[in-house]
């Protein structure tokens, strides 16, 4: 994995240039002394900035903390703060990567946040097999100390409900919220859960202040995001873009039909559509983009990330237990060329039956999936219906995990 | 405010009471899974909607506002 940065405008803010990890000092050096200012002070620059989550859902950062501080005023409890580095799309690479690269700027972050609350505590949540964060968070003399948590390697396991659980001894398994996490979470406590990157903004937003931060992106999307870019033939290479960047210019249009735009989760948009397109905090999600070469096939693609998607699930909710490994089983007949029958229509109404009806929006963000492929490979899916698939390289291209 | 019909999807197995109870709210899907229509409880039917939530054998029916 390399992590680069195209030409786009602008110098990396994130990622510690020429891919060496920055160890304390270095960091210090680069971006200078981190000042807090008071609790007040900190939301109303956050607000000013205009910082959004960068986890996949592009929650104002501002509204969320606002929340925390209000429920924890309410209810008299001390909130909790969690970094999310649980990066669960195997896809995605940008947590990971900015976590190796720049911990300390994470960890900043946190102290940020958790200032910004009022928090009792701390929690950094990665994937096992990340190892390098402990020693970062050891050589560091945190007001508030920060506990370092592994979790299993899932799809669901950085969902919020699901790292909420688990901060507080339970399974990282998504839990029916209501109210949500923000204002009963760890222990009943209000629990700020952050996306690693999204801390990482807010480290440089405390320093530097939001004119600053607004200096990159648009008026309405400002700032800048780190991306996870798979162009076939090459590793996938993280990259910050400012929002506002043409998407040709991340991803080349050249010899691609489509382009899949915010992970398994995400959506299927034909490249032609794609090239008019550019980096938006509203359907980007976590960063994933992926080109499908014109000679792959899209339906093929999506009915192994289905699988792997349906396999994913927690199996607690009814309809995503029933209703996912049935879509994903159809997709694959119709990924198959020859004659579909009602598959199509069977498709689509479970599509509708597992929307919206779980703890969690596993069976939403599959469902969206689904039917951006239904649209964007339709004539692809005609071509099948009489058993011909016009892809002349069936080898696998996502990557979907090997099933243990 | 008004109070609607929510599911706590983790918990429900679809044993379908709910849908016996209150079938003006709640129909069930092809696995027996409970299908709200979203609609705010009118007052008339409170009673009987709180019945179906504590009458659900695993909890999982609830009333929520707004």
């Amino acid at each position: 994995m390399t992590a680069t940065h195209l030409d786009l405008h602008m110098p990396p803010r994130l990622l510690a240039p020429a891919g060496t990890p920055a160890d304390l000092a270095t960091h210090e050096q680069r971006y200078g002394p981190l000042s807090y200012g008071d609790p007040a002070a900190l939301l109303t620059t956050i607000a000013a900035s205009g910082l959004t989550g960068r986890g996949g859902a592009a929650f104002p950062v501002h509204r969320k903390l606002t929340a925390v501080v209000e429920a924890a005023r309410r209810t008299g409890r001390t909130p909790v703060v969690v970094a999310n580095g649980a990066e669960g799309e195997p896809a995605s690479r940008k947590d990971r990567t900015l976590l190796a690269l720049s911990p300390h700027l994470v960890l900043d972050g946190l102290q940020v946040a958790a200032r910004a609350v009022g928090a009792g505590e701390a929690h950094l949540a990665v994937e096992e097999g990340v190892s390098s964060v402990a020693s970062a968070v050891a050589h560091r003399g945190d007001p508030v100390p920060v506990q370092v948590l592994r979790l299993p390697k899932r799809f669901l396991s950085g969902q919020a409900s699901a790292l909420a659980q688990f901060v507080g001894g339970a399974a990282a398994l998504p839990a029916y919220q209501d109210p949500p996490v923000r204002e009963r979470g760890v222990r009943r406590a209000p629990t700020l859960v952050q996306n690693v990157e999204t801390l990482a903004h807010l480290a440089l937003i405390a320093r530097y202040g939001p004119d600053w931060f607004r200096s990159a992106g648009t008026p309405g999307q400002p700032g800048s995001a780190l991306c996870t870019v798979h162009v076939p033939g090459r590793q996938p290479r993280v990259i910050e873009a400012p929002f506002g960047t043409p998407l040709h210019r991340v991803v080349p249009p050249h010899g691609m039909s489509a382009v899949l735009l915010g992970g398994y989760h995400g959506s299927w948009i034909p490249a032609a559509e794609a090239a008019q397109l550019s980096l938006e905090a509203t359907t980007m999600g976590a960063g994933v983009l992926a080109a499908l070469p014109a000679d792959r096939c899209g339906l093929a693609e999506t009915a192994r990330v289905l699988r792997y998607l349906a396999l994913q699930s927690a199996g607690q909710c009814g309809p995503c237990l029933n209703g996912l490994p049935r879509i994903a089983a159809a997709f694959q007949s119709l990924a198959t060329p020859g004659p579909q029958g009602s598959t199509r229509t069977d498709v689509s109404r479970w599509s509708g039956l597992v929307e919206g009806r779980g703890a969690c929006h596993h069976p939403d963000g599959t469902v969206r999936l689904v039917r951006s492929a239904l649209t964007t490979f339709a004539s692809e899916l005609d071509a099948h219906a009489r058993g011909l698939c016009t892809a002349t390289d069936r080898t696998p291209l996502l990557p979907v995990p090997q099933e243990t | 405010m008004d109070q609607r019909v929510d599911i706590d999807w983790t918990s429900c197995q679809g044993h379908g009471l709910c849908a016996e109870l209150l079938p003006e709210h709640i129909t069930l899907d092809e696995w027996g899974y409970p299908l709200i229509d979203g609609a705010p409880v009118p007052a008339r039917t409170l009673k009987r909607a709180r019945r179906a939530a504590a009458d659900c054998p695993v909890l999982a029916l609830k009333l929520t506002a707004g």
